[in-house]
């Protein structure tokens, strides 16, 4: 691709361009492309975890035991055919890997759009034009997808010291007994609050990153689309129904810990 | 300068083929060792750019625009005529010629139009090999559709936008070749003047539109596929930007200047709504298939047209003319509006249209089968009027649309200064006094893809080792300083009025006076206040800025100026043409039933203008037209 | 007799590339509702000649949709406020007595300001350059009959095809991304099957070219809204797909490109 046409006037590319031949897998992530399928690809993986983990935990409902046996048996997943906690590490492994890709694209893409539109950024709060921007299709969720990820990141924070870690003095924590941890924490009314708001945003994440992942993945048939932003809002709006219901559930007294 | 048609001998079935053959052929390798210049990137520009690159030319492309992909030939709708006759109705090569002969009411050059008709069918499957998607059948094949003035169904066509993927076909081609480094191109610059030198064309000089920029390109060649001059009437249907100003340099520098009286005006354009309207907008003349033109019989009716019953309605094509109805050609029908609408008959606030009415189709065929055909052009009319088409008739006038006069050229496609030619609409070829209707298309690309790559050869071929005329010759320097005296010039100026005030007026002018209808009186009023005007322009226009940056008035009131000269040249060739051909109307000479009168003994030529310098009388030379393969009738579509 | 407008304008001047800009405002009175946009603007030139003040430059050529030259930002909308439509062919009556109206050129890194409310799109030329075509010499097609393209497939290329590239989707997205130019691009040419020989080294070429010059595109959807041929964001969804395969197919036993 030698134009020898002068350019008219410098339109100043936004990356340099040492082409030389990189392992196609690279090559492909490089492109931004390639990273919004990284994205929906990684974002289906933690979607996976997220419907799994809930639907886990909707054991509660049955009672402490069954609560805490479910822990038990993920520690013990494979059984006596691998040793404790070993498979549940891989696919912690797995997800932290998911999440750290899904992450880090995120970053380089809206680094790119800052780039390519200097002015443009929901996240500083700039407007691209002087003018505010007349959103047409740009809905609530699509343009809150930045500030709903770092939410989330700061609330996966938070769960894992509260119920996995036990790290915070206000909770009273004990080690294998998941539904009395859970009850303990959500039976404080800022916590259940707070994990109120954080599974909101995680529900609009959810919401914009399904339908935004079939786009991505070329997930296109004339047949489904129409039903592609249906689907997603189904399935968000789920999870936020599952979620939102431990912290409103305990609070209402229907989750207790028989004392 | 040189002044033979280099019409070849021989029969016209086979005389394209055996001038290919007789033609000196470019040895691929010393190809490369001629540069050639084209001037445009609609779709003669880009399509002789990409093909003679192809073949191993070393091409600089020059556009105006932005983009090679603006050019005005992206706004004609309906579609392009090739005698593929993939109906099965009969349609022919020479059927194909016979009806553009006819057509163009005999005043084109019989061996041209042959030639157009012959490459007519290559050019489709050109296009579809690139991708353009002409509309099909369910079982995959072409479709065809029938179209103004023709009883065949031979014009292909994509919805409504067949000049634009035509044209996006065309800037494809041309961007492979760019990227190949084979094509330079260069946007944003403006011819300005062409560089004569020892009776040879040797180059351009433009202008930078950004930087102000006076450059000089030197070539062994120079391909001017520049448009129409349509905006002399101010409105019209062409682009802001269409000009004359590239074949009229070359016009002063010694192209003779064809039939600039022949001007077509297209029947169904969007009537004005005010004093400030920039453009008139043109609704494919494909309408007319299923539409039915009418007006009130009555000239005081009030009703809307809905509540109009069919005695007060007044179908008058279909009345006059009941063989071809409201499919007559494109002058017919819009001398017949002219007529009712001078009549009082005339419809809309400004009582300035007629009905073009689509009830009846849409009853037949159902909303569906309109809205595939025309839905566009629909929508297109109801954002422009704000009125529903679907729901009552639109109302359409005659515009000014297409010239089918311009730089003279030979079989060749050569003007009389050489090395120098002309393509598409910028030259005068093939469509006599009349163009039909998907011809347009089909010229731009026949001259561009297939003609001018095989008959530039005729030239280069006894010019191997020829060296270039370096831009630092006499030649070369004293054309810049001139552009660059006239620049500077029309800033000084200095006036009160701006130039789209002049332009407005001009076309005022030219449209009352070498309009639809033309009188000796009127012609002769014009070429008295033509200049009037020209002389006001000059003293008292005001061009703002400077020459060194954007400057759109300044890119203007060059064009405008030509435009001055032009309108004078029409009027004089309407003038001298006296008779009646095509969409030269001379009231002076129609038949007893308001029909174009011809006058073959005297005026079967072509005239074609002799520049003499500023404020001179141009010279008229005439160039005989021979008909030996069709027999002059005088038309009649009833 | 048609109903006249009072406006205020707020119009985007910049001298040239480099030159800071800023916002000029304008008094738009007695505008016929008859007028498109642009013939407004025109108004307001003339009136700024006779005042001795540098016309506004813009950007416009055929004045009826389909050449793709004219477009501005119109309070903060790409085109302006009504759908499938460009700046030429907006008309005043889309306004009401009064308004206020911003006019602003597109804004993109890809896209530097010539001057005033004309910006320079050449990266769209770029990118066509990079594979937007089929190689194809003059000269060398078959009969154009005995290449057999179902009307679905021909309709759905002439839908992509129908773009004018003025730039409105890259204007209107937050990302300044060029996605939905680029994908009608590239399916155009990929739905057909004269296109299939070169359908994957097109659709990587064009992306990744595309990628120098643009953001990248997170779905909101605002350049199918702008965009007045209403493109469909099932093209971006066609060319990500097309792009995966172009990486992953093993193009010399597919025999493809």
């Amino acid at each position: 691709m030698a134009a020898t046409t002068t350019s008219r006037s410098g339109v100043t590319p936004l990356r340099s361009q040492p082409r030389r031949p990189l392992p196609w897998p690279i090559q492909f992530y490089r492109s931004a492309v390639g990273k919004k399928w990284v994205m929906a690809i990684t974002g289906f993986m933690l979607l996976g975890f997220i419907i799994t983990h809930m639907l886990g935990n909707f054991k509660a409902y049955l009672g402490p035991e069954d609560l805490n046996v479910y822990g038990e048996s993920l520690r013990d997943l494979g059984g006596h055919l691998v040793p404790r906690t070993h498979l549940l590490w891989i696919m912690r492994a797995g997800l932290a890997g998911a999440f750290a890709l899904h992450i880090f694209s995120a970053y380089s893409l809206v680094h790119l759009g800052r780039k390519a539109n200097p002015k443009a950024s929901f996240v500083s709060g700039q407007k691209s034009y002087a003018d505010d921007q007349n959103f047409v299709a740009a809905n609530f969720a699509s343009r809150t997808m930045r500030w709903t990820g770092p939410i989330i990141l700061l609330y996966l924070f938070y769960h894992l010291a509260d119920l996995t870690w036990g790290w915070w003095p206000w909770v009273e924590y004990h080690r294998g007994y998941p539904y009395e941890n859970l009850v303990s924490s959500l039976d404080n009314w800022p916590i259940a609050v707070l994990y109120i708001a954080a599974n909101t945003a995680l529900a609009v994440h959810i919401y914009h990153g399904i339908w935004s992942a079939f786009q991505s993945m070329g997930v296109n048939n004339p047949r489904i689309n129409a039903a592609r932003k249906q689907i997603s809002g189904a399935i968000a709006g789920a999870i936020l129904i599952g979620n939102l219901s431990f912290p409103i559930m305990v609070q209402a007294g229907v989750l207790e810990v028989a004392s | 300068m040189t002044f033979d048609s280099a019409v070849p001998p021989g029969d016209i079935a086979s005389m394209w083929d055996d001038h290919k053959f007789n033609t000196k052929l470019v040895n691929p390798n010393n190809k490369r060792r001629f540069e050639i210049i084209v001037v445009g990137s609609g779709l003669a520009g880009a399509s002789a750019a990409a093909t003679l690159s192809e073949l191993g030319y070393k091409v600089k492309c020059f556009t105006f625009h932005d983009s090679p992909r603006r050019a005005h030939s992206i706004a004609a709708q309906g579609g392009i005529n090739a005698a593929k006759n993939y109906k099965n109705d009969g349609d022919s090569v020479h059927r194909l010629f016979y009806d553009t002969v006819k057509g163009g009411d005999y005043r084109s050059r019989e061996a041209n139009v042959h030639r157009l008709a012959e490459v007519s069918v290559d050019i489709i499957d050109q296009c579809a090999a690139q991708g353009v998607p002409f509309a099909r059948e369910y079982g995959g094949l072409l479709d065809n559709r029938s179209f103004g003035g023709a009883q065949v169904s031979r014009t292909f066509y994509a919805r409504g936008q067949t000049g634009q993927q035509l044209l996006i076909g065309a800037y494809q081609a041309l961007s492979r070749q760019i990227a190949e480094g084979s094509v330079e191109m260069h946007t944003r610059k403006e011819m300005l003047d062409v560089v004569v030198k020892d009776g040879r064309a040797r180059g351009i000089v433009t202008r930078d539109l950004i930087t102000g920029e006076t450059e000089a390109h030197t070539a062994h060649s120079v391909v001017l596929a520049t448009g129409g001059y349509g905006n002399v009437y101010y409105l019209s249907t062409n682009a802001m930007a269409c000009n004359v100003t590239a074949a009229w340099r070359a016009h002063k520098r010694g192209a003779y200047f064809a039939n600039p009286c022949y001007t077509q005006i297209h029947p169904t354009c969007i009537p004005a709504s005010d004093e400030f309207q920039s453009k008139l907008t043109l609704m494919s003349e494909s309408l007319r298939n299923d539409g039915r033109i009418w007006v009130p019989r009555d000239r005081d009716e009030a009703r809307s047209a809905a509540q109009i019953p069919e005695e007060d309605r007044d179908y008058y094509l279909e009345r006059k003319y009941p063989a071809f109805g409201n499919l007559v050609p494109r002058d017919v029908a819009s001398r017949n509006a002219k007529t009712v609408v001078d009549e009082g008959k005339g419809v809309g606030p400004l009582k300035n249209g007629v009905y073009l009415d689509f009830a009846q189709a849409i009853g037949r065929d159902g909303v569906e089968t309109i809205k595939e055909k025309y839905g566009n052009l629909f929508d297109m009319y109801e954002r422009i009027t704000g009125e529903n088409p679907y729901e009552s008739p639109m109302r359409i006038y005659p515009a000014t649309h297409y010239t089918m006069g311009g730089l003279w050229v030979d079989y060749n496609l050569q003007t009389s200064i050489p090395g120098c030619y002309a393509l598409g609409e910028a030259n005068f070829s093939d469509h006599g006094a009349n163009r039909l209707g998907a011809s347009a298309l089909m010229q731009g690309l026949a001259d561009g893809y297939f003609v001018l790559p095989y008959t530039i050869g005729a030239d280069l071929g006894d010019r191997l080792g020829e060296p270039l005329v370096p831009t630092d010759d006499e030649a070369f320097t004293s054309s810049i300083d001139e552009v660059k005296t006239q620049t500077q010039a029309w800033l000084d100026v200095n006036g009160t009025k701006s130039v789209d005030y002049f332009h407005r007026e001009l076309g005022k002018l030219v449209w009352d006076y070498v309009g639809m209808e033309r009188t000796k009186t009127g012609l002769e009023k014009a070429l008295s206040e033509i200049p009037a005007l020209r002389e006001e322009f000059e003293k008292d226009v005001r061009v703002l800025g400077s020459g060194d940056n954007l400057n759109s008035s300044l890119e203007k009131v060059g064009r405008v100026a030509d435009f001055f000269e032009l309108g004078e040249l029409m009027a004089r060739d309407a003038l001298e043409r006296e008779e009646s051909c095509g969409g030269h109307f001379r009231a002076e000479h129609q038949t007893d039933d308001g029909e174009a009168q011809r006058d073959d003994e005297n005026f079967a030529h072509v005239a074609a203008w002799e520049w003499n310098g500023k404020g001179q009388v141009q010279t008229r030379h005439k160039e005989e037209l021979v008909f030996d393969n069709v027999a002059l009738t005088q038309r009649s579509y009833k | 007799m048609s109903t006249t407008l009072n406006l205020k304008l707020k119009i985007w001047r910049q001298e040239s590339p480099e030159a800071p800009g800023r916002f000029h405002e304008f008094a738009a009175n007695d505008i016929s509702e008859d007028m498109s946009f642009l013939e407004m603007l025109d108004v307001i030139n003339e009136q700024l000649n006779e005042q001795g003040i540098d016309p506004i430059e813009f950007d416009h050529d055929c004045r009826e949709g389909i050449c793709g030259t004219c477009g501005v930002m119109i309070n903060g909308q790409a085109h302006g406020p009504e759908k499938a439509t460009t700046t030429c062919q907006l008309h005043m009556r889309k306004f009401s007595d009064g308004d206020e109206i911003v006019i602003e050129p597109w804004r993109a890194n890809g896209f530097p300001v010539v001057r005033d409310l004309v910006v320079d799109r050449s990266a769209f030329d770029t990118i066509v350059q990079a594979g937007g075509y089929i190689s194809v010499n003059t000269g060398a097609a078959p009969d154009a009959n005995l290449m057999l393209i179902p009307k679905d497939a021909s309709d759905a290329a002439m839908d992509a095809a129908e773009c004018i590239g003025c730039g409105a989707c890259v204007a209107a997205c937050p990302n300044s991304a060029a996605q939905l130019f680029t994908s009608a691009k590239i399916e155009h040419l990929n739905l057909v099957p004269q296109g299939q020989a070169e359908r994957w080294r097109r659709t990587e070429n064009m992306v990744e070219t595309m990628e120098d010059f643009f953001g990248s595109c997170t779905n909101h959807g605002e350049c199918h809204e702008a965009c007045p041929k209403e493109i469909s964001l099932d093209y971006i969804a066609y060319m990500n797909r097309d792009y995966l395969k172009s990486k992953l197919k093993n193009r010399k036993l597919a025999g493809q490109g």
